[in-house]
């Protein structure tokens, strides 16, 4: 892809750590090449694309790097895609910075770190989240399902087929949050959940297929900057329709 | 993020009695607590997380009444059949806040705790009396354009952002409370405060007091035939409301016997319309009368530079949620 060019030869311009603008200045362990390589699983182009955003990655390694003495670390257990994790953790660690900074599992991104863009959706415990204001030690025991987890051995998840099928991103970057929160959504459409935009909140019976109109305030969690939004939706629209339609609204387990 | 000591409570005794140490907060969903310690405006010496103790539960009552536990995340309770049939003015109100997301993961309790999106609030470099009394208000002559308009004060003039609280006051929830000297109860027009000469204070709670539960009593399932949340913001959905307007009418006959009006976005609390409540009482529906009503709401409003259409835009509400109420029925 062409278009990708002036974005790489940005980053092989970008002056060392050392005088970047973009990053702070040199704090522990990390470099500018860990930096680029660390981001390399999206794309450069999806990390340089803003100077906010690159201070945001930037600063998650600052507080990183300036983490509290081992003292106050606390003993974290949980299972991530299936497999059981234990470490501990200063307390300040997001769910989002253990999974992609401790865990090697940057596929889920940080694009606002406020709970703003949805690109750090993740499910917890089969619910979608935003893992930037998850604190680990909150979901102890929890079971973590990301972008990584979704797939069966080679064979893609029904969504992750569909947003290829719809071309259901641009430049990639919400795509993991994009996807993780469809499947939480439409989870919670078979539970009978309703949305802003149903008609009558009081009607608990069986639910319509979901609308366009459903779709887009259900994912309005999640911001696209590139616009894809029209191929999310037929994404989304395609696997919701494909899937069993819940026989009548299941209580939630509240 | 200042470090802090984290403390996982598995009883109400136990976490009241380590979030009345100085310097303690509660963490719920961390929704809000967790975005405000990464901005620097929220720096505890300890959070007590209470994701653990037994408060989750969302339970009819004898009387007919229902409780929302405080730990109950806002999703399920949208999603819970009774309040969905019975309270249906809070599901609305809970689903046009937020995300999905975020529903998933805030507590009813952590949702009446929110705090205002003043952006000098969240800006530490800036005055501000709620952060840090006795800077000063940097939005009285700054940036106020989602600022309130009633109940404001030449300390604070800040709005409350939340949408389910709108809902709860129109609805007269009563809130439970459990604090180091005890439990007690409170009408919900008792816990949000105006900002007074304190803004640093949201609410009427004692340090450490925990939030247990907010019941809603049998009597409000009354106006679940007619009742409406309408939401008016810069976006369709995902944003905080410019204003807002929780509306409820029980009709009897032709005329309206009680009417319940709350509104969002324009004071530093749910601010309850009840001058406009009381020309409804007793009354036939109707536009001319939705007017009055609407002009009786904002008659003691007073804008700033940025938020004068706030008083307008929150008249044209109230009278599009009144005649939206009177169009539903079961
Ligand atoms: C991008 C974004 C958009 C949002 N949009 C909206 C919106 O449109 N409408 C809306 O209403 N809200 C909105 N919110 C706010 C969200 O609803 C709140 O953050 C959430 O409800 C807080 O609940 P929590 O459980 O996560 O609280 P926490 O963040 O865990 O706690 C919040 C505060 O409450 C205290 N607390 C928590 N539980 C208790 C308790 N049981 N007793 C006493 N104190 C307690 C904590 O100590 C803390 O001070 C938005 C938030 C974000 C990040
Ligand atoms: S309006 Fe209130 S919260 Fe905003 S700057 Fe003034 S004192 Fe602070
Ligand atoms: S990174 Fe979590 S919502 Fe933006
Ligand atoms: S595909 Fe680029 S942000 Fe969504």
């Amino acid at each position: 892809m062409t278009s990708l060019l002036p974005d790489e030869r940005q980053a092989d311009d970008l002056p060392d750590d050392a005088n970047s603008p973009l990053l702070p200045a040199p704090a522990g362990q990390l470099t500018r090449r860990a930096f680029l390589a660390e981001s390399g699983t999206t794309g450069i182009a999806g990390i340089l694309a803003s100077a906010p955003m690159a201070a945001s990655v930037a600063s998650a390694a600052q507080a990183n790097a300036d983490a509290a003495p081992p003292s106050s670390s606390m003993a974290l257990a949980l299972r991530v895609n299936g497999k059981p994790h234990a470490q501990q953790v200063d307390p300040r660690t997001t769910l989002l910075d253990l999974l992609r900074e401790q865990m090697a599992l940057p596929g889920t991104k940080k694009g606002c770190d406020h709970g703003q863009c949805g690109a750090c959706t993740v499910l917890a415990n089969g619910r979608r989240i935003n893992s930037c204001l998850a604190l680990a030690l909150s979901h102890d025991g929890a079971e973590i399902t990301t972008i990584e987890g979704l797939a069966r051995g080679s064979e893609l998840h029904p969504m992750q087929a569909a947003f290829i099928k719809h071309d259901g991103f641009q430049c990639g970057y919400c795509t993991s949050g994009q996807i993780c929160s469809a499947v939480g959504m439409l989870r919670e459409a078979e539970q009978g959940a309703p949305s802003h935009v149903t008609a009558d909140v009081r009607r608990t019976g069986p639910m319509a297929p979901l609308s366009d109109a459903e779709i887009r305030e259900r994912m309005s969690g999640n911001i696209c900057r590139c616009g894809a939004y029209p191929g999310i939706v037929a994404a989304v629209r395609e696997v919701s329709l494909a899937m069993p339609r819940a026989a009548s609204s299941r209580r939630s387990r509240a | 993020m200042k470090p802090f000591a984290f403390t996982r409570a598995t009883d109400a005794d136990t976490a009241v009695q380590a979030a009345t140490q100085p310097g303690a907060r509660f963490l719920a969903g961390g929704t809000n607590i967790v975005d405000l310690m990464k901005e620097g405006v929220e720096a505890p010496d300890r959070l007590v997380d209470i994701n653990r103790l037994p408060l989750a539960a969302i339970e009819a009552q004898p009387g007919g009444g229902l409780r929302l536990g405080a730990l109950a995340r806002n999703s399920d309770t949208a999603n819970h059949p009774v309040l969905r049939t019975r309270y249906p003015l809070v599901a609305q109100a809970i689903l046009a806040g937020a995300s999905g997301q975020l529903r998933n993961a805030a507590t009813n309790g952590g949702n009446l705790r929110q705090r205002t999106r003043c952006p000098y609030f969240y800006d530490v470099t800036q005055p501000c009396n709620k952060r840090a009394p006795g800077t000063g208000c940097s939005a009285l002559q700054g940036f106020n354009r989602n600022h309130a308009v009633l109940g404001t004060s030449a300390k604070c003039i800040a709005s409350y952002p939340g949408d389910m609280a709108q809902a709860l006051h129109a609805l007269d929830a009563v809130v439970q409370l459990q604090g180091p000297s005890g439990r007690r109860t409170i009408p919900i027009a008792q816990f949000h405060r105006l900002p007074g000469e304190t803004p640093e204070l949201d609410a009427n709670l004692a340090p450490g007091e925990l939030i247990t539960a907010i019941d809603l009593p049998a009597e409000s399932a009354r106006f679940a035939q007619r009742s409406h949340y309408l939401k008016v913001r810069d976006r369709a959905s995902y944003a905080f409301a410019l204003v807002s307007v929780a509306a409820a009418l029980d009709m009897e006959g032709s005329r309206i016997r009680q009417a319940r009006i709350c509104l969002g976005g324009v004071a530093h609390m749910p601010w309850r319309a009840r001058e406009a409540e009381a020309l409804l009482q007793g009354a036939e529906p109707g536009l001319p009368l939705f007017r009055q009503a609407a002009d009786a709401a904002l008659a003691g409003a007073t804008g700033f530079e940025h938020n004068r259409f706030k008083i307008e835009l929150a008249k044209r509400s109230i009278v599009r949620a009144l005649e939206t109420t009177t169009r539903s029925t079961a």
